[in-house]
C-alpha cells in the first residue's frame, strides 16, 4: 500500500489501518485509514457524522472498534481504553472538554495521575505547583486555581484541558474543535500552541470544522464523508474550495490521493464542470 | 491586604476543610441546641443529655460517612439498614452460639472475632451490589432496593427471627453505657491527642506550602485556628467528664471492688463512649480517604462527570464496587455498635435507618445530584437529625409529630441548599 505516502515526511508515527464501527446499523467507520507522523498537523475534516470524532476516539481509546489495526511506530498498539492509550503517550482534547465540573483545575490537569506523597496521599501541593506552572505557558491571568472548573469561563476551562495534555510529555495529541468556544483571541493563543507543539516533534490530529484554521495550521488534510476518507492531501497542492468539494461532494481533486470514500471521478468530469 | 484581612474568617474554614455551607450547618446545630435548651427548661443543654445525644448519633453518623460517598459517586444505597439486620444477626449468632461452642462464654478474643466476620460479611454483601451496579450496570436504586428486601429477610433466616441475646460482655462495649465509655482520664488522653494532632497538620501544612513557595497563612490565623478546634476537642471531653455514672451502678462497682463508698456517693465520670469514639475515628478515617486519596478524588470526579472520568484513564467501575464495599463495612460497624447498645439482635434492627442516613447526608449538604458533600457535613447533619428528635422526646413531642418535624427539617434542608448553592455559582465563586 502506498496510497498513504504523500507528504509524510519519514515513517509515519501512528498508522490506523481499515478501521470499522457500526453502532446497530449505521457504519460510523467504514474501513477508515490514515497516517500521522510526528511533527506535523493533520486536519481531520467533513460534516457532522462524517465519522470524524469516532475516529480520534478509536485512537484515544474511548471507542471500541469492531475491526482495523492500530500502529504506533510501526508496531500494532493494543489500544481499547484511555488508560491504554495514555501509555502510548496518545493525549486527546475533547470537543466537550471532559472535565469534572465539581473539582479545580489542578485535581482535573493531573486527573488519574495524580502526584503522591511519600506517604501515598495526594500531593496537592506539587499538584497545583505544576498546575500554576503550566497554566502560567498557556493563559498567564489564570489564578483560579481553588474553584472548581465549572465556575470558569469557557477559555479558561479550554486552557484546563489542553494543560492536561501537554504536562504529560504528549507524542501524539488529540485536538477534537479545540477552538469551538473560543473568542478570536484565545483562538489565537491555541493556534500559537498548536505550532509550539508541532515545533516540538508532536504528531497532532485537529479536527476543525473553520477550514481557515485547517489551511492556517494543518500540513495535510484528510477529509471524510459517511465513515468512510474521501481523500488525503498536502494543504499546498489543494485549495479551499476544492477541500470543500472533498467534504460536501466526496469528491477527489487532482492534488489529493484519493480513499475509499471518494465518488467516482467521471461523474465529475462532465462538460458543466470548470475545475481550476 | 485589606481585602484579604476581611476574608480572613473564611480562609479558617476551608482550611480546616470547612466550607460556609459547614459553618451554617454548625450554627444551625447550635441554635437548635439553644432553642431546646429554652423550651425544656434548661434540660438539654446538660452533660447528660449531650452525651446520650452523642451516643445515640453515632450509629447513624457512621453510615453517614460512608453514604456521603455512595451519593457523591451519583449512586444511592437503600439497603443498608437491611444489611445491618442481616449482619447484626450473624454477629448475635456467632458471638453467642458459634464462638462459645468452641472456645466456652466470654472468651477474650469472641468480640473481635465477631466483630472481623461481622465487617467481612458487610464488604462482600457491599461489594456484590457494587458489582452489579457497576459491572452489570444495573441502577443502584434498584439493585439496593432488591437489597434492602432481601436483606432483611435473610435477616430472619438466620435464627427465624428469634432475638439473639444477651451477648458478649466485651463486645458490649461497643454499645456504650457507663462500662462501655473510656473514664476521665483516658478522656483527656483523647483530646489531648487530637488537639496535637490538630497542631501537628496545621505545622505541617505550613513547612509544605513553604517549600512549594505558596505564601503560608498568617501565623495568627493558624494560632487562632488551632486554638479553637482545641477548645472545642477538650470542651466536648469535658463534657463527657462532667455526667457521673448513675449511684446504683456505682454503688455495684464499688461493691465488686470492695471499696468504701464515701458520703454523698462516688463521682466516676462516663467519659467519652467507645461508640462515639468508633464514629470519630470513621469521620477521620473517611475524611482522610475523600480529601487525601486518589480514591477520593475518583469519587469525586466521578459523580462531576462520569465521562470524563472513564476518559481520564480512571477505572470508574472498580471505584464504584469500592464505594459499596465500604458501604457495606460500615453498615456492619454500625450494626455491632447497634446490637450492642440494645445488648440484644433482633432481625427488625436498623429498620428504615437507610432513609434516616440519606436524610442526614442531604442535611448535611449532600447533593443527590452527585459530586458534592463533604463526610464532616454529613455526620454534622446525623447529629442535628439527632438533636431535633432527641429534644422533641424531652419536650414530650408524640412520635408521629417526631416524624412529621423531621421530614419537614430535611425538605427544607433540601431547600436551602439549592438557594445556597444557585446564589454562589450566580456570584462565580
Amino acid at each position: 500500500m502506498t496510497d498513504f505516502d504523500i507528504g509524510a515526511a519519514g515513517p509515519p508515527l501512528v498508522t490506523l489501518r481499515d478501521i470499522c464501527v457500526s453502532f446497530g446499523g449505521v457504519h460510523a467507520l467504514d474501513h477508515a485509514s490514515l497516517e500521522l507522523c510526528a511533527g506535523e498537523v493533520l486536519a481531520l475534516v467533513g460534516h457532522n457524522g462524517a465519522g470524524k470524532s469516532t475516529l480520534a476516539k478509536v485512537l484515544s481509546g474511548a471507542c471500541a472498534r469492531d475491526s482495523g489495526t492500530i500502529s504506533i511506530g510501526g508496531v500494532e498498539a493494543a489500544i481499547s481504553s484511555p488508560r491504554d492509550a495514555r501509555q502510548y503517550g496518545i493525549e486527546t482534547i475533547y470537543q466537550t472538554l471532559a472535565l469534572a465540573d465539581n473539582i479545580d483545575a489542578a485535581a482535573n490537569i493531573f486527573l488519574g495521575r495524580e502526584l503522591k506523597t511519600s506517604w501515598g496521599t495526594l500531593d496537592d501541593l506539587a499538584m497545583e505547583a505544576q498546575a500554576r506552572a503550566v497554566m502560567g505557558r498557556l493563559n498567564p491571568q489564570f489564578a483560579r486555581f481553588k474553584d472548581p472548573v465549572k465556575s470558569l469561563s469557557g477559555g479558561q476551562r479550554q486552557s484546563v484541558a489542553i494543560a492536561r495534555t501537554i504536562l504529560f510529555n504528549a507524542r501524539i495529541l488529540i485536538m477534537d474543535e479545540p477552538t469551538a468556544a473560543l473568542g478570536p483571541q484565545e483562538t489565537a493563543q491555541v493556534g500559537d500552541l498548536i505550532r509550539k507543539l508541532k515545533a516540538e516533534g508532536l504528531a497532532i490530529l485537529l479536527i476543525s470544522h473553520d477550514i481557515h484554521d485547517v489551511f492556517d495550521l494543518a500540513d495535510r488534510i484528510c477529509a471524510m464523508k459517511n465513515g468512510r476518507v474521501v481523500a488525503t492531501a498536502r494543504v499546498a497542492d489543494v485549495s479551499k474550495d476544492e477541500v470543500l468539494g472533498m467534504i460536501i461532494l466526496g469528491k477527489c481533486p487532482p492534488g489529493a490521493l484519493a480513499g475509499p470514500g471518494a465518488v467516482d471521478p467521471s461523474r465529475f468530469d462532465a462538460p458543466a464542470h470548470t475545475a481550476p | 491586604m485589606k481585602q484579604s484581612r476581611l476574608r480572613l474568617p473564611a480562609l479558617f474554614f476551608r482550611s480546616l476543610g470547612l466550607d460556609t455551607r459547614t459553618l451554617g450547618l454548625i450554627a444551625t446545630l447550635l441554635l437548635i441546641w439553644v432553642v431546646f435548651h429554652l423550651l425544656s427548661g434548661g434540660l438539654f443543654l446538660t452533660p447528660r443529655n449531650l452525651w446520650n445525644l452523642s451516643v445515640q448519633s453515632s450509629a447513624i453518623a457512621i453510615m453517614t460517612a460512608g453514604m456521603v460517598l455512595v451519593i457523591v459517586s451519583r449512586n444511592i444505597d437503600l439497603s443498608i439498614g437491611s444489611m445491618l439486620g442481616f449482619v447484626g444477626m450473624i454477629m448475635g449468632v456467632i458471638q453467642t452460639d458459634l464462638l462459645p461452642k468452641l472456645f466456652g462464654f466470654e472468651y477474650p478474643a469472641t468480640w473481635a472475632l465477631t466483630l472481623a466476620a461481622g465487617l467481612t460479611f458487610g464488604v462482600l454483601l457491599g461489594a456484590l451490589q457494587g458489582f452489579i451496579v457497576a459491572y452489570i450496570e444495573i441502577p443502584s436504586f434498584i439493585v439496593t432496593l432488591g437489597g434492602l428486601l432481601v436483606w432483611r429477610g435473610a435477616a430472619w433466616w438466620v435464627t427465624s427471627g428469634q432475638t439473639v441475646a444477651p451477648l458478649d460482655d466485651t463486645f458490649k462495649l461497643m454499645g456504650g453505657g457507663p462500662e462501655g465509655s473510656i473514664g476521665a482520664m483516658w478522656s483527656w488522653f483523647v483530646g489531648l491527642g487530637a488537639c496535637a494532632a490538630v497542631a501537628l497538620s496545621l505545622a505541617n501544612g505550613r513547612t509544605k506550602r513553604k517549600k512549594f513557595g505558596f505564601l503560608p497563612r498568617p501565623i495568627a490565623a493558624d494560632i487562632f485556628l488551632g486554638a479553637v478546634a482545641c477548645a472545642v476537642i477538650l470542651g466536648a471531653v469535658a463534657v463527657a467528664n462532667a455526667y457521673p455514672w448513675p449511684p446504683g451502678i456505682v454503688a455495684r462497682y464499688a461493691q465488686a471492688r470492695h471499696i468504701a463508698l464515701p458520703e454523698g456517693g462516688l463521682f466516676i465520670a462516663h467519659g467519652i463512649a467507645i461508640p462515639v469514639l468508633i464514629a470519630m475515628a470513621v469521620g477521620v478515617v473517611m475524611t482522610f480517604l475523600a480529601k487525601r486519596t486518589r480514591f477520593g478524588r475518583y469519587v469525586y470526579a466521578i459523580g462531576g462527570n462520569p465521562e470524563a472520568a472513564e476518559l481520564a484513564g480512571i477505572n470508574t467501575r472498580w471505584v464504584i464496587v469500592k464505594v459499596f464495599m465500604l458501604m457495606g463495612f460500615l453498615a456492619a460497624l454500625s450494626g455491632a455498635v447497634m446490637i450492642a447498645r440494645l445488648n440484644a439482635a433482633t432481625n427488625a434492627e436498623g429498620t428504615l435507618a437507610e432513609l434516616l442516613v440519606i436524610a442526614a447526608a442531604v442535611i448535611g449538604g449532600t447533593s443527590l445530584a452527585g459530586g458534592v458533600g463533604t463526610v464532616a457535613g454529613a455526620m454534622l447533619g446525623a447529629v442535628i437529625m439527632q438533636s431535633l428528635q432527641s429534644g422533641m422526646v424531652l419536650l414530650g413531642v408524640d412520635t408521629p409529630l417526631q416524624n412529621i418535624a423531621v421530614g419537614v427539617v430535611l425538605v427544607l434542608a433540601a431547600w436551602l441548599d439549592a438557594l445556597y448553592r444557585r446564589r454562589t455559582t450566580s456570584q462565580g465563586v
